[in-house]
């Protein structure tokens, strides 16, 4: 298997902080990874210096092979890296429709496109209602629809259970498998259900480092994440 | 948007058009004059929308673009002698270059600081025609003589000091200006300038490239101000530094608001309503500027969508 994505020594500092410090990472081909970890462990920082949200300091991102530490965030995401945003960041005046087309609309893709999205989140129902009188478990999946509009190699959630309904939280499983057919997903996630149902490996970071990497198995045995996380 | 509500938004501005044109033959002088300025005044609203309005670019400085397009159609034809068609082309030019000038210094700013900085540049550009006062006569301005606004067109030379002609020659301008936006804020560029202004970051997450779509976005926005700008040196013959200055960048955005915002129509009616406005207030009373700002402060209060947004909102959800 290749690396997708490879990240090497990456650190980023705000003032004297250093919410991610020199990390390496690597993912492979068709995975999903959880990276997991408590508040403030720099988990959304560092996915937001893989895809371009906020400029890298130090380090090198490597996807499918090619240097895109100095790429802005649009090219990465035509790149193909996707990301869905913690806050449900959706444009409330539009359709849940007109939503989605506007991520394949770059790239010319129809509005049959969008609908074939929406099916395979299970809001093809909703298409023609705005987006912003959905239900908020609905508009969380309106986002990883946008996400999908896009066809990325690499989908980037952060945190999309929060908020969930227990079913909702089932049909999510659900979704991520489907998707992980043909995309390789890192998922930001605190609820250790979801994690363990999905991740194939997890990542756990603590004040910015990378504390510990394995199975769910190895994860949930190792003493110093269940000290410093798992509160055990 | 689905295939009837085209048929209805071609409908409504044809009707428009159509009636504009119909008024020619029925208005009396003076209102027939007045009409012919707000439709190139319009123009001017209709470009300032396109940032303003679509794209969420509050801009101070818009008077600059209507200024170069003023100066550039008027220089070469008052100091050079050229003809008014390669003079219009001039106008546009200074305009499209300035705008993309000012936009790619002026985009790496947001919000107050982009208005700040529009407005500075637009200063500077007021007083860089106060400053050549030896070519552009500041303030007391160029007067262009009728002499020097023949158009060639195929069938002989007209004269655009002719109020017909001027008429139809800002009925074609207004036209044009008119379907140009339309076609534009239904393309995919004008949906993206939308969904920008609704939320940037979430569309620079989609993959677009936010800063280029906004400096296209001023491109076309100056242009068509410097459009309406050179249009009206050659139509009405006067090109002045009064142009320039600040209230010449405060009057669109007053335009667009009254007519609402990112609404086709609305710079058109903004325009009409806010000169009669001020036409009938000082016929009344000195300080008439001051009917004027009460008259905005009431329409922000009770239609802070403007008319036309209003009329939108409530009623025809399909209005582009």
């Amino acid at each position: 298997m290749t690396a997708l994505l490879d990240v090497r020594n990456l650190t980023r500092s705000f003032g004297g902080i250093k919410a991610v410090d020199s990390v390496n990472f690597t993912l492979q081909q068709g995975e999903i990874r959880a990276l997991i970890g408590p508040n403030g462990a720099g988990k959304t920082t560092f996915v937001s210096l893989i895809c371009g949200r906020v400029p890298v300091e130090q380090g090198t991102i490597l996807f499918n092979g090619k240097d895109i530490t100095r790429l802005p965030a649009h090219k990465r995401v035509r790149a193909g890296i996707a990301y869905t945003f913690q806050i449900t960041s959706i444009f409330a005046n539009l359709t849940v429709r007109e939503n989605v087309e506007l991520a394949g609309m770059r790239e010319g893709h129809d509005g049959s496109a969008a609908l074939a999205v929406l099916k395979q989140v299970g809001l093809d129902h909703l298409a023609e209602q705005k987006a912003g009188d959905l239900a908020y478990g609905h508009q969380r999946l309106v986002e990883i629809a946008m996400g999908l509009g896009l066809h990325p190699r690499l989908l980037i959630l952060d945190e999309p259970t929060q908020g969930l309904s227990e079913e909702e939280v089932a049909a999510f499983i659900a979704l991520i498998r489907e998707i992980a057919r043909n995309t390789t997903v890192l998922l930001i996630e605190h609820n250790m259900h979801v994690v363990m149902e999905l991740a194939q490996r997890i990542t756990v970071m603590q004040q910015g480092r990378i504390l510990a990497e394995g199975t769910p198995e190895e994860i949930r045995n190792d003493a110093d994440v269940q000290r410093a996380y798992l509160g055990a | 948007m689905s295939g009837s509500d085209t048929t209805r938004t071609i409908l409504l501005h044809g009707a428009l058009l159509a009636g504009l044109a119909a008024l020619d033959f029925v208005l009396p002088d003076y209102h027939h004059g007045v009409l012919a300025r707000v439709m190139v005044l319009s123009v001017f609203a209709m470009g300032y929308n396109i940032a303003f309005g679509y794209t969420g670019l509050l801009s101070l400085g818009h008077a600059m673009f209507f200024a170069a397009g003023l100066y550039g159609a008027a220089l070469p034809i008052y100091h050079l002698g050229w003809s008014v068609w390669p003079s219009l082309g001039a106008g546009l030019l200074a305009g499209l270059v300035l705008a993309v000038i000012v936009a790619c210094l002026a985009l790496r700013t947001l919000g107050v600081a982009f208005m700040i900085v529009t407005l500075m540049f637009s200063q500077v550009f007021y007083l860089t025609t106060l400053y050549f006062t030896t070519y552009t006569r500041g303030e007391e301005g160029l007067v262009l003589q009728q002499g020097m606004r023949t158009l060639a067109l195929p069938g002989g030379h007209i004269s655009l000091a002719n109020a017909d002609v001027r008429f139809w020659a800002a009925w074609t301008l207004f036209s044009l200006t008119l379907v140009i936006t339309l076609f534009l804020v239904r393309s995919r560029f004008g949906r993206a300038l939308v969904a920008i202004r609704e939320n940037e970051e979430r569309m620079r997450m989609l993959g677009y490239d936010v800063f280029a779509s906004k400096l296209a976005a001023m491109a076309v926005s100056g242009t068509i101000s410097a459009a309406a700008g050179a249009a009206y040196a050659v139509l009405f013959g006067y090109a002045g530094s009064g142009f320039a200055s600040i209230q010449y960048s405060i009057l669109p955005l007053l335009w667009v608001l009254l007519g609402g915002a990112a609404t086709v129509l609305g710079p058109f009616v903004g325009t009409l309503i806010m000169f009669y406005l001020i036409d009938t207030a000082s016929s009344y009373t000195t300080p008439h500027m001051l009917v004027v700002g009460v008259a905005l402060i009431l329409l922000i209060l009770y239609f802070p969508k403007g008319i036309v947004g209003t009329i939108r909102a409530k009623w025809l959800r399909w209005l582009p």
